[in-house]
């Protein structure tokens, strides 16, 4: 009896085992991303841009092109390797520390340009690679390593909620927010990138996938409970589902 | 513009040096006095059937010319000094990531917004230009013609080398039109030398990094000394400088790059006709730092005069070349004040009376 496979580990990713800690979205995102890649037999036309943050590391675990970028400035670095190969498959994967703060004017105008790219954004509404800061992502509340009382509304504002504000711009195309929480969300999740990436390919155009992520150790919280917190508590503030979709 | 005779601003002239030297990507931002830089980039580089983006900040601009050499691409930005003080963070970057690239500043006066005037105030800058260990090239052109030939050599440099290559002019070189004679038979000799360590998509080989972050023990101390092995390699192949007048034994001799070695070049004809035989020392490279020409040349003559328009920063490099102090007189003027050739004699005569 001919033996058929059902399931095996991407080519997208090399053998390197994530070093993320338990809980984090970080390993489930990269490894959706790694199958789609797969199934789009885009693995040698691919080059990926990384963030600082805990994500940093993601070309250890991609078997695919992939450069690094100075903090927050990933799309403006995709762009121009997009420009220059007009032809391949070129995404930022950025955290919010990353995107949503330092990276502000870059990401604005990269969604303003219309650049036909895919950025996957990581919203864990903390920086987490530093140990936990505030960032402009967490919460009303929510206590972080600079907010210790939590995060309060007259010093530092709102939570920006980015996925919003990117689709008021006519040239970004395609705008959903999704969360990993579990199985049934990680599908979901992973047709959004798809649609993101496939809209890069068609030409369509800017797509921009938010993620909602868990950060167990810097939420000081179990693995699980961090999960039913993003379910419970941080989809409250950021719905999941399309926000935007231009064919 | 073509080959021949020609009426030519200095910085249209290092438009089309890099679009002779296959430069297909530019990202720019406007600020004075280099506007016409990314203004005619606009429209040359369509032509050319390269990349013209007009970036929303120097920050973008430099990384957008990160992205791009990381494909492969032959990249240049251009900026002013304030401008350039936001290009360190990817500056640094590229040199880890050994990214080569074309950078231009056409410095004006500073601190701060300064004013849009010619100025060197940014000789620290272009030889120290960010933070960790590592150096850039920087070229210092005098003329026009140089504008264009400094910053075609650029591109193969920074090839080469995979580093980063700054064009270190100022608004009087950029802003100057001059009736020169360019060269553009040229082709640049490394433009189709294969970049195996460009990202172009992983086709038939595994994925592989462009990073400069190196966290494992030892990693970053080893990429630093293997940096520093090439630098030590430019030191000796690229060192470059211009020594004129010494064929007159003079008594004195004038180092001074770029506008000011212009301008000495006129002193020098003054002082002839009063008498004081000087010679002219130019660093052409001043990173790296022509120190042992210097130190030779500085052996026949009395004294060194070193002029700037600043209050004194190539100086340093030159008190470590001569290793005399007492031979050493210094005149700058800072702020976007450009001294005339008679200025300059003046202060020689008021020091060899």
């Amino acid at each position: 009896m001919a033996e058929k496979i059902v399931y095996k580990k991407p080519d997208s990713l090399t053998d390197k085992i994530f070093s993320y800690c338990w809980g984090c979205g970080h390993s489930t995102v990269h490894k959706i991303i790694a199958e789609l890649i797969d199934e789009l037999g885009m693995r040698e036309k691919t080059i990926a841009v990384a963030p600082v943050g805990c994500a940093v590391f993601a070309y250890d675990f991609w078997n695919f092109d992939t450069t690094e970028a100075a903090h927050g400035r990933a799309p403006v670095v995709a762009t121009a390797i997009k420009r220059v190969h007009p032809g391949h498959l070129v995404f930022s994967y950025q955290g919010d520390g990353d995107l949503a703060s330092i990276g502000m004017a870059e990401i604005i105008h990269t969604a303003n340009r219309g650049e036909n790219l895919t950025i996957i954004f990581i919203n864990n509404t903390n920086y987490g690679m530093t140990g936990g800061q505030m960032a402009p992502t967490t919460l009303i509340g929510q206590k972080t390593t600079t907010s210790p009382a939590g995060r309060n509304i007259k010093q530092n504002g709102y939570p920006i909620k980015m996925s919003e504000m990117l689709a008021q711009f006519e040239s970004v195309k395609y705008v959903e927010r999704v969360k990993v929480t579990n199985a049934a969300s990680v599908i979901k999740a992973k047709k959004a990138i798809k649609k993101g990436f496939l809209n890069q390919l068609n030409g369509t155009g800017f797509s921009f996938i938010e993620v909602l992520s868990a950060c167990p150790a810097n939420w000081r919280m179990e693995p699980l409970a961090a999960k039913a917190h993003i379910d419970g508590v941080i989809s409250k503030y950021y719905p999941v589902g399309l926000i935007k979709d231009i064919k | 513009m073509t080959t021949g005779k020609q009426l030519i601003k200095g910085n249209t002239a290092i438009v089309e040096a890099a679009l002779d030297a296959g430069c297909r990507f530019y990202a720019g931002y406007p600020i004075t006095p280099q506007n016409e830089i990314p203004e005619t980039m606009s429209w040359r580089m369509p032509e050319e059937g390269g990349t013209f983006i007009q970036a929303e900040s120097e920050l973008i601009s430099i990384n957008m010319v990160f992205g791009a050499s990381a494909a492969g691409a032959r990249a240049m930005t251009t900026s002013s000094s304030p401008g350039i003080s936001l290009m360190q963070e990817g500056i640094s970057y590229m040199a880890g990531c050994e990214l080569p690239a074309v950078l231009v500043n056409v410095m004006r006066g500073g601190p701060g917004l300064g004013n849009i005037a010619p100025s060197q105030s940014d000789y620290f800058q272009a030889v120290k230009p960010g933070h960790g260990d590592f150096h850039i090239i920087t070229l210092a052109p005098h003329n026009i013609s140089e504008m264009y030939d400094y910053t075609f050599d650029a591109f193969d440099l920074a090839d080469k080398y995979r580093i980063p290559v700054m064009i270190l002019a100022d608004g009087l070189l950029g802003q100057l039109m001059e009736n020169v004679e360019l060269d553009r038979s040229r082709k640049p000799a490394l433009l189709n030398a294969p970049k195996p360590w460009a990202l172009t998509g992983a086709s038939g080989r595994k994925g592989q990094r462009i990073v400069s972050l190196l966290m494992q023990p030892g990693a970053l101390e080893k990429h630093n000394m293997d940096l520093n092995e090439k630098y030590n390699l430019i030191k000796k192949n690229e060192t470059r400088h211009e020594l004129a007048g010494m064929e007159k034994n003079p008594e004195y001799l004038i180092a001074a790059f770029g506008t000011c070695a212009r301008i000495s070049k006129g002193t020098m004809n003054i002082a002839a006709d009063a008498g004081i035989k000087t010679g002219l020392f130019r660093p052409i490279t001043l990173w790296p730092f022509p120190y042992e020409a210097l130190k030779e040349a500085a052996k026949k003559v009395k004294k060194v005069f070193v002029f700037e328009m600043n209050l004194g920063q190539m100086v340093e490099d030159v008190r470590l070349a001569v290793g005399d102090d007492s031979k050493i007189e210094f005149y700058g003027r800072p702020g976007g004040g450009v001294p005339t050739a008679e200025e300059l004699f003046e202060f020689i005569r008021g020091k060899v009376k």
